[in-house]
């Protein structure tokens, strides 16, 4: 069994096709190692293969974790946060329903930072996801859970969200593969929306050649989803050997900035890697970019203010006994429903966007992300990609930063500037480094962002790094393959 | 103190008549069941999004048409912040600062703008106060949640309670010859609200302005904004000056009621809708949207009137009854005389007749050409007018061809002169009393040897020969 859940995604799949593996045996093995989580990565799993209306009766390609943002028809879905507690919705999110009829059955949906604030998935209202590499750790967030789930060994791969960089930086620090797609490429039709504008599925695999695979599977446009598009050609399978004639630009107005410095020898390293396979190192200028976690702060709690203004506990969900009118129903549903990083959020976005303060905060937010996006596209007139680590630090201590949201916030400080512009970015395991206060050794992710709808160009300079750096260390119990 | 004039603007709110709702796929209905036409996406289950309806977009574009308003090369929807049981997603998808229509004209009145929305659930609220507040429970059907709608906005022309109301009219027969909405005020697909004030006659600048709701038939309307020009009028006459507040027209006992609740110092919090992309309609739509215009109210009696020397209210009748105007112009074409005694039977003499037979336009026998031909033989004095009429309650009920049932029924006008003149001759000898009159100057008591004589004839002489006759017999 253990060589069984060594496969990888594809993998198994080629294993499959050959007639070598057997789907369903396959999905059952995956279903019992799912029920040993320890992690508290799971808030829901599959027990039996019965999952009701999201149920796929023959698989023919591995299971998959489902972060628990994605609406799943009949199967509960909480967005981390006590005021979903008991919903069951009545349809399925796009992403989902096309892995389903991909053949891929699904393992159990994964724990998250409530409503995907948060960096640590310490926000959960279901208590926090250990990392599987040091379980006084956190596995980064929001999408904690999947990130777990697949470097713990308790899912082959799984799908998440990033709004500012919840799949990239708990992929770095659970050191696996995490890729945020172009905005657009992916619908967002079924994932419950925390910022409408920046939100973006994407998937969190062992590898490259993985990721490749779930993005052909998820990628698309969807009637149901406006702002969808799709890409313009459905990814194939990287295969790209060397990075020759590739320019790889280093944004020195993030890279300037004080960071750990064992992620910073791990980026070094990873540069002077890419120069052995070929590739070309430049600096660009991102000038805007730093101000990135600034605007992002605004612009994400704005409309999350408003997508989370639907919980009043009049339809669905939680509702808090009130013996009062409905202002009050409303406001002990939420005063109970809601946690304090969510309640937090609400307040700054609904300041922001408050008559007399539009335009000095939202307002100008959007000039500013307009400028980064600006920055992006001159950069890429330069390089082929941009690169930078994925997060300032290895896995930090549980409770290290829940006192200090603005440390908290700047977790995202390397990922927020690519989701402000809507391009494509990746993080892939780059090495092993000390956590600044010392002890074992925690993975280290390196980010490549591209420009908009490049991801096939993307993953074939990710696959063929990937390769050069041959990074295979596993937490301690979990089968490499 | 110099006299207040009425300022008066309104919103009008139009239930578009999409087959499906503004942003899902839920059908439109009314008077269905509570809750029978919902969907993930119009109750705001978390994670759904909105898709706008093509169909809705295309009837705001022949609105716009219609409106004669500069349409935006590209408009954008904004989220309306509030919370409220009627609003699932607790905002209310809506045009803000770049509507789909700006500036237009109906009449001679401006539009300011026009914009697409959605509309809010409907509430039913148990118990005496018949609000949120106070009632016992409150009830939500989310049929009528996220129906299209478009909002127009008219500048601050209109001078008084009538002419709102009668212009209110003309727009909402424009709209519903469009065929975009039932335009039904009492169902509540046709809304009107007026913002209300009133300033020193001749002043430029506006007083404050109230908000007038809740005035469901035109009546109403005009009863409301009557009302609430009288309250502000009597409050700045005694020295007080008007609050900005929104009223509710209660038609029972027309009082005004300030309405709290809902808006409770509101700010919306407006910000682009980040779910949906940009309306930048196609030179093909707005090309569409042109060439399905009818011709509407206001061009007809403008038609009417200037080429066809009708009187404005015969044009205004006709214009506002596409059906009656089109029987007009096609009886127009089929006759030999002019359009004033065309357009004056169809108004008059027809609508008489349709009514005394109780039978609906639709269903009358009479055809175009049948009462063209009946109008001629009128005109040309080959029957009598009041004969005329008689043959019109036959075709009215049976249709058929005039002249038949004028010889079937001996109706023909009595053209020999000499047997006209015996009649007249005994009419006057069976009425002395009235001959000694006329002869005395007493024009009035010639009516009495005409009515003789048209009862002798059974209406089959000419009233103006008759008369020629009666004075020539007497010399008078």
């Amino acid at each position: 069994m253990t060589e069984l859940l060594a496969l990888t995604a594809l993998g198994a799949h080629r294993a499959m096709a050959a007639g070598d593996l057997d789907a369903g045996e396959y999905a059952d093995a995956w279903r019992r190692a799912a029920a040993g989580d320890e992690l508290n990565a799971y808030l829901w799993r599959d027990e039996d293969g019965d999952a009701g209306p999201v149920a796929v009766e023959r698989p023919s390609i591995a299971p998959i974790a489902v972060k628990d943002i994605f609406c799943t028809e009949g199967v509960p879905t909480t967005a981390g946060s006590r005021i979903l507690e008991g919903y069951e919705p009545p349809y399925t999110a796009t992403a989902v329903r096309k892995l389903i009829e991909a053949g891929a059955p699904i393992l159990g949906k994964t724990n998250m930072d409530e409503f995907a604030m948060g960096s640590s998935n310490e926000n959960s209202a279901y208590g926090p996801v250990l990392n599987p590499w040091d379980r006084e750790r956190v596995p980064g967030g929001s999408s904690g859970g999947s990130a777990a789930a697949v470097a713990g060994g308790l899912a082959p791969w799984a799908i998440g969200t990033d709004t500012g960089g919840s799949i990239r930086q708990p992929a770095a620090l659970c050191g696996i593969v995490g890729l945020k797609p172009t905005y657009g490429a992916i619908s967002r039709y079924g994932m419950i929306a925390f910022a409408s504008s920046l939100d973006q599925c994407g998937p969190f695999t062992r590898d490259v050649s993985d990721a490749a695979l779930m993005l052909a599977i998820l990628q698309g446009q969807d009637p149901c989803d406006s702002t969808s598009v799709g890409l313009p050609k459905s990814p194939s399978l990287p295969d790209r050997e060397d990075l020759t004639g590739l320019r790889f630009g280093v944004p020195s107005d993030l890279t300037g900035h004080d960071f750990d410095a064992g992620v910073r020898a791990v980026f070094e390293a990873t540069l002077e890697k890419i120069q052995e396979l070929g590739g070309e190192i430049d600096t660009v200028s991102l000038p805007h970019a730093e101000h990135g976690i600034s605007a992002y702060y605004v612009i994400a709690p704005a409309e999350a203010s408003s997508n989370l203004a639907r919980y009043d506990g009049v339809r669905y969900g939680m509702r808090a006994p009130s013996s009062g009118d409905v202002i009050e129903m409303y406001e002990q549903t939420r005063a109970q429903g809601f946690g304090a990083e969510v309640k937090r959020r609400i307040m700054l976005g609904t300041y922001a966007l408050s008559s007399g303060y539009y335009e000095a905060y939202y307002g100008q937010a959007q000039k500013v992300r307009t400028k980064i996006a600006g920055d992006f596209k001159s950069a890429f007139d330069q390089v082929d990609f941009v690169v930078t680590p994925t997060s300032p630090s290895v896995a930090f201590k549980l409770g290290e930063k829940t006192a200090d949201p603005l440390s908290m916030y700047l977790n995202d400080f390397f990922t927020v500037p690519m989701s402000l512009a809507g391009i494509p970015a990746i993080s892939i395991p780059a090495g092993l480094a000390q956590p600044a206060g010392g002890g074992p050794e925690l993975p280290v992710g390196f980010q490549i962002a591209a420009p908009a709808f490049a991801e096939q160009k993307l993953l074939g300079a990710a696959y063929a790094l990937e390769q050069g750096i041959g990074f295979d260390a596993r937490p301690e119990g979990v089968p490499n393959g | 103190m110099a006299e207040l004039e009425a300022v008066i603007g309104l919103e009008i709110h139009v239930q578009l008549a999409t087959k499906t709702k503004m942003f899902c796929g839920c059908e439109l209905s009314f008077g269905d069941e509570p809750n029978v036409h919902t969907c993930p996406v119009c109750l705001a289950h978390p994670g759904v999004l909105p898709v706008i309806n093509e169909q809705a977009v295309r009837f705001a574009l022949q609105i716009a048409a219609a409106l004669e308003c500069e349409v935006a090369p590209r408009s954008i929807f904004h989220r309306k912040n509030y919370f409220y049981p009627d609003s699932p997603k607790a905002y209310q998808i809506s045009q803000y600062d770049i509507p789909i229509a700006g500036a237009g004209r109906l009449g001679d009145i401006r539009i300011h703008r026009a914009h697409l929305e959605e509309d809010a659930a409907k509430m039913i609220h148990v118990g005496e106060s018949g609000r949120i507040h106070g009632s016992g429970a409150s009830l939500v059907d989310f049929n009528r949640g996220g129906t299209p709608l478009v909002e127009i906005v008219t500048e601050p022309d209109l001078r008084s309670a009538a002419e709102a109301a009668s212009w209110a009219r003309l727009l909402r027969e424009t709209v519903r010859q469009l065929g975009v909405s039932d335009v039904n005020m009492e169902e509540g697909s046709l809304r009107v609200d007026g913002n209300i004030s009133v300033r020193p006659a001749g002043s430029d600048e506006l007083g404050t302005k109230t908000e007038l709701k809740n005035m469901n038939s035109f009546r109403f309307l005009e009863r409301g904004i009557e009302a609430e020009l009288a309250r502000q009028r009597d409050l700045i006459e005694a020295g007080g000056t008007v609050e900005q507040e929104t009223l509710h027209f209660h038609p029972e006992d027309g009082s005004l009621h300030p309405l709290r609740s809902k808006e409770e110092a509101h700010d919306y919090r407006y910000f682009p809708e980040p779910d949906l992309v940009t309306i930048a309609p196609t030179e093909a739509m707005l090309r569409e949207a042109r060439e399905s215009l009818p011709e509407l109210p206001a061009a007809r009696i403008e038609r009417y009137t200037n080429e066809l020397g009708l009187a404005p209210d015969i044009a205004l009748t006709l214009a506002t009854d596409p059906l009656r105007a089109q029987f007009f112009e096609q009886t127009l074409k089929s006759s030999d005389v002019g359009a004033i005694p065309v357009a004056n039977w169809v108004t008059g003499e027809l609508t008489a007749a349709l009514r005394q037979a109780e039978i609906d336009t639709e269903e009358a026998k009479v055809t175009a050409t049948s009462l063209a031909a009946l109008i001629d033989l009128v005109q040309g004095k080959k029957i009598s007018h009041g004969s005329g009429k008689t043959v019109l309650a036959t075709l009215v009920a049976e249709g058929g061809d005039p002249a038949e049932i004028v010889d079937r029924e001996g109706l023909a006008q009595i053209s020999d002169s000499g047997e006209l003149e015996s009649i007249v001759a005994a009419a006057i000898e069976a009425n002395p009393d009235a001959a000694k009159q006329i002869k005395a100057g007493n024009g009035k008591a010639i009516g009495a040897i005409v009515g003789f004589v048209m009862k002798q004839t059974k209406g089959r002489a000419d009233g103006g020969e008759v008369n020629r006759l009666i004075k020539e017999q007497l010399g008078a």
